[in-house]
């Protein structure tokens, strides 16, 4: 009897993933710039979705001000590559620190005083503004005007400075996307992946069956805000610039979390599938709005496909999409 | 008593706003004995199970494992020192299967998820809930699911099982199957039990020993027969019956 976490030892889950991994690996060889570069805001969505669903998903902890890790993320590494010339790589690595830090002290302040829940989710709402605000006063940065990258045109793509063509941020963003979902599969089947859900579900019953509680939800908010760190300095790197406003902006903590929710909170597919799904729609409304002349029409669809899919599909459209596979015939 | 017993509890109080919810209450259970602590709803026996669990810290008092202080120490602490405990209202992982519900009580003694699936399954095997190990604890009946309190609380490997009604609901047969099964585990892992329960049959089946408490405070102490036959205990508790079986 396999414990219920190890979706990939059903064979058929395991041969369907083969097959998408080998279809993303060609696709930018057939595909056109547009649909790379749609794909490319696809997997930004779905590795940062996985970093959040680690939190969320699997230890319970809502967050809903994760712009704030990517904003360090994609801030620190600029700021370091504008100012010192320091190559993106060892920017991120700072980021990663920086934002790693501020997940552990804002999650350690919180349950230190036995701020959960809702209030939990508050405060990490109001960590990301105040941060917002402090960036748009932070003239090493550029503050409120935003901060550039230079701009080079290359011939070649040059990934060591993170300076190329979105087939190269295509290829990069795959590939942590397919780590954080070796990482999140590796971890779920280690006693850290059991603590988390079991705190989830019940603290007090978890720290009776000797789980230190503090320790691990700490542990899930460090993990978890240094990966979305990573996302950020790519960001950076592909957009060359910055804004306080949108990079810490709430409406972008809406985005990172809307994916794993809409694709299955707690499942390992769930936020990919989910950034497939509304990436697609999205940009499909935005072509369809834009051709048929209708402003609005978009943020109208979008929106109701969002209600739709929350009320047929409350639990996430993984668990739906599994069953229309037959991915879960193996599972006993 | 000659050798010091597993859990000594010390004069031991606790007080909610106006309420001496435990007053001054000491006892102990011996290595691998069987100790049930009896009283009327509200007598305060949660209370004591939870300043004993380390879920409240007692005003006043000492609670003592293998001679060792425990007073203050948190849960996963006192659940590392070898105390584990079932809640009255079960509190299942709803979500996980049984299995998994099982392995996060095994990971206490172990960082390896084989060893802690392989004592998981012998002690859902032990406790008959094997066939049930796939299934999430939210589709268990009530009984199943106080048994699988007690299997995650097993996992932990304890030298001191804290079992607060863990009968509560079960029809006659199934109180007897498991007074059985407790009265050997109790045997094999030489593991000390202390338990609530208000169901006379098991508590008189079952323990070496019972404390009967009332209002907070200890009223009497001894083995079944002779706290049956107690005149103050017969008032409070048991009512007017004749006897108390």
């Amino acid at each position: 009897m396999k414990s219920s976490i190890s979706p990939l030892a059903s064979r058929r889950v395991a041969l369907a993933l083969a097959l998408f991994v080998a279809a993303m690996l060609v696709l930018p060889l057939f595909a056109g710039n547009y649909v790379v570069s749609i794909l490319v805001v696809v997997l930004f969505s779905a590795y940062v979705g996985q970093a959040w669903n680690l939190m969320m998903g699997y230890a319970g902890q809502l967050s809903l001000g994760h712009a704030l890790y990517v904003g360090l993320g994609a801030y620190v590494s600029s700021g370091l590559f504008v100012h010192y010339g320091l190559p993106p790589w060892i920017g991120m690595l700072a980021g990663m620190a920086v934002a790693g830090l501020a997940g552990i002290a804002i999650a350690a302040l919180s349950f230190r005083f036995g701020v959960t829940g809702v209030y939990f989710a508050l405060l990490t709402i109001a960590f990301a503004e105040f941060t917002r605000i402090a960036f748009n006063h932070f003239g090493w940065v550029g503050g409120s005007s935003g901060l550039y990258l230079p701009v080079v045109t290359l011939t070649h793509d040059d990934i060591v400075h993170l300076r190329g063509s979105p087939r190269m941020f295509y290829y990069v963003l795959l590939a942590l996307t397919l780590a954080a979902l070796a990482l999140s599969h590796l971890l779920l089947g280690q006693r850290i992946g059991f603590y988390w859900r079991a705190i989830r579900e019940d603290q007090e019953a978890a720290q009776a069956a000797g789980i230190d509680v503090f320790r691990y939800k700490i542990a899930a908010a460090a993990l978890s805000a240094t990966m979305t760190a990573i996302a950020g300095t790519l960001m950076a790197f592909y957009d060359n610039n910055l804004y306080p406003d949108t990079t810490f902006g709430i409406g972008r903590s809406i985005d990172i979390i809307t994916a794993p929710i809409i694709g299955g909170l707690g499942t390992l597919f769930g936020p990919i599938l989910g950034a497939f799904v509304l990436t697609t729609l999205s940009e499909t409304m935005t072509s369809l709005s834009a051709s048929l002349g209708v402003n609005g029409l978009k943020q109208w669809i979008y929106g109701a496909a969002l209600l739709v899919i929350v009320m047929l599909q409350p639990a996430g459209l993984w668990p739906w999409f599994k069953t229309f596979l037959r991915l879960d015939e193996e599972r006993r | 008593m000659s050798v010091r017993p597993l859990l000594e509890v010390e004069g031991i109080s606790k007080r909610f706003g106006g309420l001496q919810a435990v007053d001054e209450v000491s006892f102990g259970v011996p290595h691998g004995t069987i100790v049930a602590l009896i009283g009327p709803n509200g007598a305060g026996k949660t209370t004591i199970f939870n300043l004993i669990a380390g879920a409240l810290r007692c005003d006043t008092g000492a609670v003592r494992l293998d001679g060792v202080d425990i007073v203050g120490l948190r849960p996963d602490l006192a659940c590392g020192a070898g105390i584990a405990r079932t809640f009255q209202v079960v509190r299942p992982f709803s979500t996980l299967t049984v299995l998994d519900n099982v392995m996060v009580g095994a990971f206490k003694r172990t960082r390896s998820t084989v060893t802690a699936h392989r004592t998981a399954w012998q002690i859902l095997e032990r406790l008959g809930l094997a066939d049930k190990a796939g299934t999430t604890a939210m589709s268990l009946t009530l009984p199943e699911r106080k048994r699988l309190e007690v299997a995650r609380a097993l996992a932990t490997r304890p030298k001191l099982l804290l079992l607060d009604e863990v009968m509560a609901g079960l029809r006659p047969a199934e109180i007897d199957v498991t007074v059985k099964i407790f009265a050997e585990l109790s045997r094999e892992m030489e593991l000390a039990i202390l338990l609530t329960e208000h169901v006379m049959r098991a508590v008189m089946a079952l323990s070496h020993h019972i404390v009967v408490v009332h209002h907070g405070q200890k009223i009497c102490e001894g083995p079944p027969e002779m706290v049956a036959r107690d005149p103050q205990v017969i008032a409070c508790y048991l009512g007017a019956a004749p006897t108390g079986t």
